[in-house]
């Protein structure tokens, strides 16, 4: 052991800066400030409107605070059993085409050209935000829960796939070496070892999915696509507040239950 | 019987792993693979039953030469030949019995593997390893319930469930004990005697090695620069393969109670690029 008694230890140390050059780190965070005080300057607040709106957004707070569940329950009622109908239907079709798109998108198991191709679907159906896709499919196939029900399957493509592939490039490779030395074909390596380490997740993110499917289908409906989405914006556009609300009400309870659901299968299928 | 011949391993990244490797082993031979960290061990055995792909050179098993072999023959090749690995390598979340039975997924179709309709000898044959390695109450567990001794027990009888003609055994007591060690180094020595098979075990504890095994191969750089007997290990031997050291306290005592620790001591550079290279490679052949 070296020991030099002469020469005293430092006693300071500071963490390395991640960015090492001084001056590069100042300047990226000048420029940041910079900017973002630039950025802030540029927003136009027309302060008169503010005040304005300040009174509907009130009216809009006490129509909240009593909420009115009877006088449009019939159309409540139709547009729940419609967005619902639509969630399951969505979000069964959606998982059961993500899983071999995920599959083929995961780079550790498929050959380059089927990555190639599932990587492309995946990032065709994440680059469209499920408005422009209701819309879209509304003008295909009119009004109605059908172009909703295509809108949410077309968005749970690309959530649920790519997911699922990062899933499985994320398993222990160990596993499935294992697998594979036994003599295992390609399938059944994807049934033995792989399956068993991504299913507890792949159950978590459907019923995930299941609830922003759900949730995306009190959106869509405002563009046409169905469901208790349509009815919350007939109720808007009609200023009853009071039914609005009710129908929020409505929407928050059944996004808790699905919350509390999911929770509880997750901790099972673990 | 197993024969290499001028097996050779290059990296693409390189890195030479293994240089004109050849040996024979006999039916019924135990041989105990010795080496510091990056020699080579792990691509050696791995190169065997090809799921690392030899650059050159040959393997026989038997009358089947495995280099040659197509992706259908290999999978044939490969059930014939179990393997047993450091981390035990069991599917986590199967029960113990699909982890045995997984060791017939060369002999079974993939229907029948994915129902887990095996067939009713494959399952009486699971049953009897399960009994042989101590494992008969915990059949219906999780792997992941088990103790690192009992997973690395289902990870032999997994190896014993395709039949073998040989086994592959890399670093099988790594992870545990120094009594679970023996015991584990007992079993696997017992079970081959019990069927005459012929086995290659990479380990890292020189001192295990000598006490279990009949013939040491010791490999430094990925070149075979010793074979013969355990008794030949001697101070000169070591250095030849390790490097200088002082290895008094590790040359065979006459007791069984042999000094432990002699692992973990500075491992020379090159070790993580060569297990890394090795990984990527592996895995690569999966697609």
């Amino acid at each position: 052991m070296t020991m030099s008694p002469d020469v005293p230890f430092r006693e300071t140390w500071s963490r390395p800066p991640f960015i090492k050059r001084a001056w590069l780190r100042w300047t990226l965070y000048g420029g940041a400030l910079l900017y973002l005080a630039l950025a802030i300057g540029s927003i136009e607040v027309n302060w008169t409107r503010v005040w304005d709106g300040l009174d509907r957004g009130v009216r809009f707070i006490e129509g909240f605070l009593v909420p009115d569940f009877t006088s449009r329950w019939e159309d409540i009622l139709v547009g729940m059993e419609e967005s619902l109908t639509m969630t399951v239907t969505s979000t069964v079709v959606g998982v059961l085409i993500s899983i071999p798109i995920g599959i083929g998108a995961a780079r550790n198991i498929a050959p380059l050209p089927v990555y190639a191709v599932c990587r492309a679907i995946v990032a065709l159906s994440r680059s469209f935000q499920e408005i422009i896709v209701a819309i879209l499919f509304v003008a295909m196939f009119g009004f109605g829960p059908l172009a909703g029900f295509m809108t949410l399957s077309f968005a749970t493509i690309g959530f649920l796939a790519k997911l699922l592939a990062e899933d499985i490039e994320d398993i222990d490779e160990s596993q499935a070496e294992a697998i594979r030395a036994t003599g295992a074909g390609w399938w059944q390596i994807v049934t033995y070892a792989i399956q068993p380490q991504v299913m507890p997740r792949l159950v978590g993110l459907s019923l995930y999915r299941l609830d922003i499917n759900f949730r995306e289908s009190s959106v869509i409906g405002i563009v046409g696509a169905g469901g208790i989405g349509a009815t919350l914006n007939t109720a808007m556009d009609r200023y009853e507040y009071d039914s609005a609300a009710a129908i929020l009400i409505i929407i928050i309870l059944i996004v808790m239950a699905a919350e509390y659901l999911s929770g509880f299968v997750r901790k099972w299928v673990q | 019987m197993l024969r290499l011949t001028n097996l050779s391993k290059v990296y693409a990244t390189g890195d030479r792993a293994l240089t004109d490797v050849s040996f024979t082993v006999e039916p019924g031979q135990v041989v105990g693979l010795i080496g510091p960290s990056g020699a080579g061990k792990s691509t050696l055995i791995r190169c065997i039953n090809r799921l690392v792909e030899p650059t050159s050179g040959q393997v026989h098993l038997g009358d089947m030469e495995i280099t040659g072999m197509r992706r259908h023959g290999l999978r044939r090749a490969r059930r014939r030949i179990g393997m047993i690995f450091q981390e035990y390598a069991l599917v986590e979340r199967l029960t113990v019995m699909e982890n045995v039975l997984s060791g017939q997924l060369g002999y079974v179709g993939f229907w029948r593997s994915f129902f887990r309709k095996f067939p009713p000898e494959a399952v009486a044959n699971a049953y009897r390893l399960l009994d042989r390695v101590g494992l008969s109450a915990h059949v219906d567990k999780r792997a992941d319930a088990l103790s690192g001794g009992q997973r690395q027990r289902v990870g032999i009888a997994r190896a014993l469930a395709q039949n073998p003609d040989l086994l592959l055994i890399d670093e099988p007591t790594a992870s545990l004990d120094p009594k679970t060690s023996r015991q584990i180094m007992r079993l696997i020595v017992e079970i081959c005697d019990e069927r005459g098979l012929p086995a290659i075990i990479n380990i890292h504890d020189v001192a295990l090695a000598q006490q279990f095994v009949r013939r040491i191969i010791g490999l430094q750089s990925g070149h075979v620069v010793f074979d013969g007997s355990p008794d030949g290990l001697d101070a000169e031997v070591l250095t030849k393969i390790y490097g200088e050291e002082d290895w008094s306290a590790t040359i065979r005592k006459t007791d069984d109670d042999v000094d432990e620790d002699l692992a973990d001591e500075g491992e020379p550079a090159g070790v993580v690029q060569e297990t890394e290279a090795a990984r990527r490679e592996r895995m690569a052949g999966l697609t």
